[in-house]
């Protein structure tokens, strides 16, 4: 029709975690705006990205929640396989391939996995714990399910800004460790800010009948960060990185055990 | 056991000195051991080559007061444990070195 141009549709989208734009492409446009909602926050303009994955969206009531994670190396290429989706990464081409239902939380595992499979490359790792900037140093609350990541991110005071309340990004740079913010949440459903700032001290969560701070040795701490931070590949070589960073981390980062009564004077400890 | 053990570190571990004890880690399940000091000399002298009844009687009883079958028993029982767990590698004949890794 003369004077009337289509609206083009986006087939892609830049998320940029940790300062790694990975582009996203799909053919369904509607997944797109779902992805870019989704990472609000963590969208980029980057023309340039690291990654590029190709999103194949299959019929609705083919996935199942019921297969256990797997994700292993073959042939040159990362596989990562889960009841409700199924991708394959090679890193030497940066391209990726992601079969997966119209939802946004296997995409959100996707990336997770990818992350934890770059940053150990670099020293890094994800880790189950919650993460705030107070002062222009960041602090790490870690613990398995219901230790309290997600209270410890409902009483932070207004001078402390979020970066997570469950998966705290943790990237290796200039001898020390930053923690930089991520979209991924737990029950607070809140991204973190998009942020990063030096690490001060990891915590290791306790409920208790009071607030206090105790020192742990090195190898009670190494053995708890390992136990916290996320392990999706068995591969060896995957194994011996994150083992290797996990000591250097503690060697670097002060870790002390936090007990807590879960109300806002915790935070009068954290500065 | 009747014959001699011999005992050698896998390859298939990440491991790490932190002070007097040994942090290792099973690259294949992802168990983690934490070794303490006797433990740690075990582990150091797992050459492959060196029976561990040799270690037990050089490393363990020279340096620390415990009665030679008591150290021997603690020493099997540990290389036992670490073995199930794919972290040593235990044979009645000598070890190649092809299979060890560096302490």
């Amino acid at each position: 029709m003369p004077g009337v141009r289509a609206a083009k549709q986006r087939s892609d989208v830049v998320v940029e975690i940790g300062g790694l734009p990975i582009r996203l492409r799909s053919s369904d446009s509607d997944f797109i705006h779902l992805i870019e909602e989704r990472y609000v926050g963590y969208t980029s303009t980057s023309s340039e990205p690291h990654f590029d994955f190709e999103i194949e969206l299959a019929p609705p009531g083919t996935e199942s929640r019921d297969e256990d994670l797997r994700v292993t190396w073959n042939s040159g290429r990362w596989l990562m396989e889960r009841g409700d989706f199924r991708a394959e990464w090679n890193p030497s081409t940066a391209r990726g391939r992601i079969e997966q239902t119209l939802n946004p939380y296997s995409l959100d595992s996707v990336l997770r996995i990818v992350h934890t499979l770059l940053l150990a490359k670099k020293g890094g790792f994800l880790v189950h714990a919650s993460s705030a900037v107070r002062n222009g140093r960041a602090f790490l609350f870690a613990g398995v399910s219901g230790a309290g990541k997600t209270t410890m991110a409902r009483l932070a005071p207004p001078d402390a800004a979020l970066l997570t309340d469950e998966i705290s990004y943790v990237t290796r740079q200039d001898g020390g460790y930053l923690a930089v913010g991520t979209p991924f949440f737990g029950e607070l459903a809140k991204a973190g800010e998009n942020l990063h700032a030096p690490i001060a001290c990891l915590y290791l969560l306790a409920k208790g009948p009071e607030n206090k701070i105790e020192p742990i040795d090195g190898s009670e701490a190494v053995g708890a960060l390992l136990g916290n931070i996320l392990f999706f590949a068995r591969d060896p070589k995957f194994v011996k990185l994150v083992f290797d960073a996990a000591l250097d981390f503690v060697s670097h980062v002060p870790v002390r055990r936090l007990t807590f009564v879960p109300d806002a004077r915790v935070w009068e400890l954290i500065v | 056991m009747t014959g001699k053990l011999y005992v050698a570190r896998s390859t298939a571990i990440a491991a790490r000195s932190l002070g007097d004890e040994t942090m290792v880690m099973s690259a294949t399940d992802s168990t983690l051991f934490t070794l303490n000091e006797v433990a740690t000399v075990i582990w150091k002298a797992a050459d492959g080559l060196t029976p561990l009844e040799e270690i037990v009687a050089n490393k363990i009883c020279m340096e620390y007061d415990v009665a030679p079958e008591a150290a021997m028993k603690d020493a099997e029982d540990l290389v036992a444990k670490l073995a199930q767990h794919g972290l040593l590698l235990l044979s009645e004949q000598p070890i190649p070195r092809a299979k060890v890794v560096a302490a």
